[in-house]
């Protein structure tokens, strides 16, 4: 069942999507999911290992399942310091 | 853990960790260099998500409470442009001898540079720019 996702993209992310923050509806069934259909729409290259994800503020792993009313948030590599 | 903009000042912080108990305090300050992967470097513009840079850096240092026995421990994280030579992290430890400080200071600066959400875009002297980790990574696969 398709749900509704906001997705915040950051640093890198951002600027290859054109936009910070988006609303999308997805049939994707974990987090891994909607960054492959993303990458697609936003033509981002970044293997999946490198970045990491946020659900609801919280750090999350990719095989992380999504439900409706979700915030995910794609950070690109990191690079503190 | 504080992340911001403000400029950060290594002897105030230092004096935060002040303890009679202490007899060993180690400090770690992360510059801005001017030369990176063979490209000269004009500037750095650190981007961070705040609220879970925070949480994750709290995540570090309780962790290095545990394996430490530390008596203080801090860590500040900059966030915004960065001039050459200006101080991008700081981490301060003090514990009663130095083994735990040195390694509970090297521990936190580690963990921070790989988890926090932090990243960094470099403006060359050539007029480009690029997030550093990021271009790196996609091109090596």
């Amino acid at each position: 069942m398709s749900k509704s996702i906001t997705v915040r993209y950051f640093a890198l992310f951002r600027e290859n999507a054109g936009i910070g923050e988006e609303q999308i509806d997805s049939d994707a069934l974990t987090a891994g999911d909607l960054f492959a259909e993303l990458q697609d729409r936003h033509g981002s290259s970044e293997p999946l290992g490198h970045c990491k994800v946020a659900i609801n503020d919280e750090m999350a792993d990719w095989g992380a399942a999504l439900k409706d009313g979700d915030t995910v948030l794609l950070f690109p590599p990191v690079a503190g310091g | 853990m504080q992340i911001g903009a403000a400029r950060i000042d290594p002897d105030a912080l230092r004096r935060e960790l002040f303890d009679h108990a202490a007899g060993a305090y180690v400090s770690f300050e992360g510059w801005i260099r001017n030369r990176n992967e063979g490209h000269d470097v004009l500037r750095l513009e650190y981007e961070a998500y705040d609220l879970i840079a925070v949480k994750e850096g709290e995540k570090v240092i309780a962790e290095a409470r545990e394996k430490y026995a530390l008596l203080q421990a801090h860590c500040v994280h900059r966030t915004g442009l960065l001039e050459l030579g200006e101080c991008a992290v700081w981490v301060g430890v003090s514990s009663a001898h130095r083994d735990e400080a040195f390694q509970a200071c090297r521990y936190i600066i580690d963990q921070v540079k790989v988890r926090l959400p932090v990243w960094k875009k470099e403006h060359y002297v050539d007029g480009h720019s690029g997030w550093v980790n990021c271009e790196r990574c996609a091109a090596h696969g």
